[in-house]
């Protein structure tokens, strides 16, 4: 048995705001692996719950009349790394999300769930912001969309208004930031399964159509900091550039002008530092390959 | 106030309907009304995969899943996984076969989640293998018998049987 005080099941969005309007103080569980572990610690225990578990519409990936990438709020891990959709434009999104935890919990946690945390070790989120998703928020007053670096507001902090009554209902993923775009994604966590990240990195780049130099590149990392992070100054650097080996490794030292991990009892500071680097370098080299180039 | 709610669903073939306390986890409902001893209360945070039931084909942490989310859906629990005439069904032959059992606490999660992989039809390799695995904690550490039995089913599901025999 849980310690909840009560619980409310939605039966849609539009319930699901109702809840929310009528219960302010309630917490909203979709798969439930974090909720209901922190309830089963105590930090969330005694508290009402707003089950928004029965939102099949919020479920599944989808190509919008834009040809941006829908992913409903609800669908799951393993859903999103199967998903044809996601495999054609946004692979990395598919595997970073297969690193999250084990396979059962993967069959359950949403992506929602995993943004709407606002923890900078989630395994979706330097993906996300990697590739400047826009979160889709409904609430009383219709829709709000926000980049997902302006979602984020601190550690455990996200930008929805409960006041308004409102959920996450989508992730997406516009055609700009997809199109000619492949990425790769490194988890560095002291196990293979059910571990959190000491540090992710998530990078992609668009090289000039004969691939020898960068149109664009982007990166982002979790927990270099309370919440995850895009590293302007080794994109600024880079972007433009020939595809090098040397220029690879200027971009990858220039992280460090931007994040700034902690030490925490998972790592210290140093080594965060030090693996960042390495990461971006590995990163980049393999999104290069993906795109078609060579290193 | 105690809250209840009648949930309706299927359970290892059986429709059923049952009246739970909102508050009951599906690891409480199943062992508690059900009687179904093989799902497991291990670590109940989501970590040790004792608790793992089949969700309309999907292997989850039953421990981590509201009771009242079981409307509507199809559950397989290990004593599902018989065949109808009573004999056991080729991965649990198999788990017996190659002793990939010690203790016996993490079996039946382990055997539910073989089930979801082995049902995917697909050869998968040693660590694609390894990591659909590892979900599940045996604290008997008893692993390469349990990878080793999956990995006899799934080749001779596939028409390898020569192949299976050959794995150590």
């Amino acid at each position: 048995m849980y310690d909840m005080k009560a619980l409310y099941e939605a039966t849609s969005v539009e319930n699901a705001i109702e809840l929310r309007l009528e219960h302010p103080e309630a917490q909203i569980i979709a798969g439930g692996t974090d909720v209901l572990v922190q309830m089963r610690e105590g930090k969330r225990a005694g508290k009402e719950l707003i089950s928004i578990q029965g939102l099949d519409e919020i479920r599944g990936v989808s190509m919008d009349e834009n040809e941006a990438i829908r992913i409903g709020s609800l669908t799951t891990f393993s859903h999103i790394t199967r998903d044809p959709i996601i495999q054609k434009y946004i692979n990395v999104l598919g595997e970073a999300v297969d690193m999250v935890g084990g396979p059962q919990i993967r069959n359950v946690g949403t992506i929602g769930g995993n943004t709407c945390n606002g923890v900078t070790s989630a395994d979706s989120a330097s993906t996300l912001h990697a590739w400047e998703a826009i979160i889709e928020l409904t609430g009383k007053n219709g829709k709000r969309y926000l980049p997902i670096k302006d979602f984020y507001i601190k550690a455990g902090t996200v930008d929805i208004n409960v006041a308004d009554g409102e959920i996450q209902t989508a992730v997406i993923i516009p055609k700009e930031s997809y199109d000619r775009t492949a990425g790769f994604y490194i988890k560095y966590a002291m196990r293979n399964a059910m571990d959190i990240a000491t540090t992710g990195c998530s990078v992609n780049c668009r090289l000039s159509p004969d691939k020898k130099t960068f149109e664009r590149v982007r990166i982002a990392y979790g927990v270099a900091g309370p919440v995850p992070m895009r590293v302007p100054s080794a994109e600024a650097a880079i972007n433009g550039k020939e595809v090098t080996l040397e220029n690879i490794e200027m971009f990858s030292k220039t992280v460090l002008e931007d994040i700034h991990p902690r030490d925490s009892w998972r790592a210290s500071k140093a080594f965060r530092q030090h693996i960042a680097v390495e990461m971006a370098k590995r990163c980049l080299i393999e999104s290069v390959k993906r795109c078609g180039g060579d290193v | 106030m105690a809250q209840y709610k009648l949930v309706t669903c299927t359970i290892n073939g059986k429709k059923r309907e049952q009246i739970v306390d909102v508050r009951a986890s599906l690891t409480d409902m199943i062992r508690n009304n059900f009687h179904l001893t093989s799902v497991k209360k291990g670590c109940e945070v989501g970590e040790c995969g004792a608790c793992t039931v089949l969700i309309d084909g999907e292997a989850i942490n039953s421990c981590l899943y509201l009771a009242v989310w079981a409307e509507g859906k199809n559950i397989i629990t290990l004593e599902g996984l018989m065949n109808p005439d009573g004999t056991l069904s080729d991965i649990q032959q198999a788990f017996i076969d190659e002793t990939a059992i010690q203790c016996g606490f993490c079996t039946p999660g382990f055997i539910l989640t073989a089930t979801e992989i082995l049902n995917a039809g697909v050869e998968y390799t040693d660590d694609e293998l390894r990591k659909l695995l590892s979900g599940h904690l045996c604290r008997c550490t008893g692993y390469q018998n349990i990878f080793r039995a999956v990995k006899k089913t799934m080749l001779r599901r596939l028409g390898k049987d020569a192949e299976a025999e050959l794995v150590k």
